[in-house]
């Protein structure tokens, strides 16, 4: 089996956002890899150490994001590709998924592709889906559990978590999954995984190497554009503390304002 | 049917419209008044001549449905199969439909398929000039970006559950305005099969519920969930939890609200001891009312909150709900 983790480099979710002349920025906070992707990665490491094979992790970004793969690698990938080209800057969603899709197709042997949910910074959670449409491979979002794996027979079982509770399904190889918390609980990087990270040989794509022009990529290929960025409106007003003299009058005094409100 | 057509999605379970669909509706109408063009309402599926009736009700001009058995049950390929074929035979300006799970999924592939993206999420529409501009957050609400679609038609647009408003239902003005299609995807082609639900009977969905309460590490344990389950009863509301709670295993994964759980925003949120840490308001800063009951008047919930209760939750919860039970003859 090869499990591919696709992988995103984010801020971090305790990141203070700020936005100033139109650009997001993010102070000093560390750039961390996605949270939704670390259980990807512990799905991806479990799927090879149960089933044999290797796990590869996957990232498009910029050379900085080299420190998401180490992660990877040090939770217990096999190795990482690093996609890095000058053109890629502004890419959306589809474009990215082209580059993924590709990058998946030049590793050749690929059984399943894992992500997580959605990235922290984009939130949308397209990803996942346009990847699986371009490999025309099958989609599995919000898998909550692989119940079952057949390598030989090439099928695989799993539950998703749709709104109405767990959709079970079942489908054949290969397939590209979108992971909830939910999955597993992701490990810590262990001594031995750092100093393997450390000295790992992570290459890095291109365009180039992966068939793709720059007219594909990028700001060229736009078709969603990112126009303003802005800080939501503070919500309004102080908070009213309701202290009574009991309980119970403190209590009225809060469904009094809720009746007001016309909530219940 | 002309080029300016707005397509709906209607997203539907088992036979029934999720309630998000009726918003998705009514912002697609408002949307096509200031666009001078059509409401043409999409349902796939179990029981969706009926649906389509209701959606004509709700606002549609028109509407087209496909009720096939590779439908009964909701799998990626052949809804949005049907819908990109749907799409480029008949070039609509937009598809609309609502930001729930599913429709996430089948929006993204068939935008794929039509060559373009999706702008989702949206909590916002507005028209500028001939532009049709979307806003929606991003770094889990921390901003709010302005988007709009470039070259490529059509729009495909998802809309946040709950962030507009649910229009009234009207004497349909084209009551017979039905169109059946055929599925465009046999059973043998399709490698995803879809072998059961596990739900939960009676479980109301975090996302839809307009009442949430909430319950957070100042509960203690599973067993102090039950006072915070116990008020959102007697509210007819559903459940959440924190990060912190769900960690612990107090309460399960499918109620947690904030940045890796659920986005809600319900017209009434109840905070039982949750400090209120950044990932957690990512998930419900955009409810309408929020009340925060906490012993700790320094925690973040109560900078966000429009009510608070500084006190203990034990006291606090048990005299509302007793209040509240009174109040509404419940």
């Amino acid at each position: 089996m090869h499990i591919v983790a696709c992988v995103k480099q984010t801020p971090d979710s305790a990141a203070l956002i700020t936005v100033a002349d139109g650009r997001v920025g993010w102070g000093d906070a560390a750039m961390v890899v996605n949270p939704w992707d670390e259980y990807a990665i512990e799905e991806a490491i479990r799927l090879k150490e149960k089933h044999g094979g290797r796990a590869t992790a996957i990232t498009m970004g910029p050379e900085r994001a080299r420190d998401a793969l180490k992660s990877c690698i040090a939770m217990g990938c096999d190795g990482g590709v690093l996609v890095a080209d000058a053109a890629l800057a502004g890419s959306d969603a589809r474009a990215t998924a082209r580059v993924l899709a590709a990058a998946i197709q030049k590793l050749g042997d690929v059984d399943v592709v894992i992500f997580g949910k959605q990235a922290i910074d984009g939130d949308s959670g397209i990803v996942p889906l346009a990847v699986a449409r371009l490999l025309g491979w099958s989609p599995l979002s919000y898998v909550l559990q692989i119940s079952a794996l057949d390598a030989g027979a090439r099928t695989i079982e799993v539950a998703r978590l749709l709104e109405e509770g767990r959709q079970l399904c079942s489908a054949q190889l290969p397939v590209v999954i979108s992971v909830v918390r939910d999955i597993n609980e992701p490990r810590y990087p262990t001594f031995a995984g750092i100093r393997r990270a450390g000295t790992a040989q992570i290459p890095i794509w291109n365009l180039g190497d992966l068939g793709l022009d720059e007219l594909q990529v990028g700001a060229a290929a736009v078709t969603v554009a990112w126009q303003a960025v802005r800080a939501p409106a503070s919500r309004a007003g102080a908070v009213e503390i309701l202290a009574g003299d009991s309980v119970a009058a403190t209590v009225s005094m809060l469904a009094d304002r809720l009746q007001a409100e016309k909530l219940t | 049917m002309t080029q300016q057509d707005i397509w709906v999605y209607i997203d539907q379970h088992q036979g029934a419209a999720m309630s998000a669909s009726w918003e998705t509706l009514g912002a697609a109408c408002e949307l096509s008044t200031l666009l001078q063009a059509e409401v043409t309402a999409l349902v796939f599926g179990v029981n969706a001549e009926a649906i389509a009736r209701e959606a004509l009700a709700y606002g549609a001009s028109a509407a087209i449905c496909c009720d096939d058995a590779t439908l009964a049950d909701f799998r990626v390929e052949p809804f949005a199969s049907l819908l990109a074929s749907l799409v480029a035979a008949r070039q609509p300006r937009a598809v609309i439909a609502p930001a729930t799970a599913r429709v996430r999924e089948l929006i993204a592939t068939a935008a794929i398929d039509a060559g373009t993206t999706v702008m989702a999420d949206a909590i916002g529409l507005e028209v500028q000039g001939d532009a049709v501009q979307v806003t929606r957050p991003v770094y889990a609400g921390k901003l709010l970006c302005t988007v709009s679609g470039v070259g490529a038609q059509p729009l495909f647009i998802t809309l946040r559950p709950r962030a507009f408003p649910k229009p009234a239902v009207q004497v349909a003005q084209f009551p017979d305005a039905i169109e059946h299609v055929q599925a465009v995807i046999a059973e043998d082609a399709l490698r995803v099969k879809v072998t059961g639900y596990d739900t939960v009977a009676g479980q109301v969905s975090l996302t839809d519920a307009s009442i949430i309460v909430s319950g957070g590490r100042g509960v203690g344990g599973p067993d102090g969930f039950a006072p915070v389950r116990e008020l959102a009863t007697v509210l007819g509301g559903a459940m959440g939890a924190s990060r912190a709670a769900v960690d612990a295993g107090w309460v399960p994964y499918a109620h947690q609200v904030g940045q890796t759980g659920k986005t809600v925003a319900p017209d009434l949120y109840v905070a039982c001891g949750i400090s209120g840490a950044i990932q957690h308001q990512a998930g419900m800063r955009t409810s309408k009312i929020i009340v925060a009951i906490n012993k700790d008047r320094e925690a973040p919930i109560f900078s966000l909150a429009k009510y608070g209760v500084v006190g203990d939750l034990f006291e606090v919860l048990p005299a509302l709900s007793t209040e509240m039970r009174k109040r509404l003859g419940r």
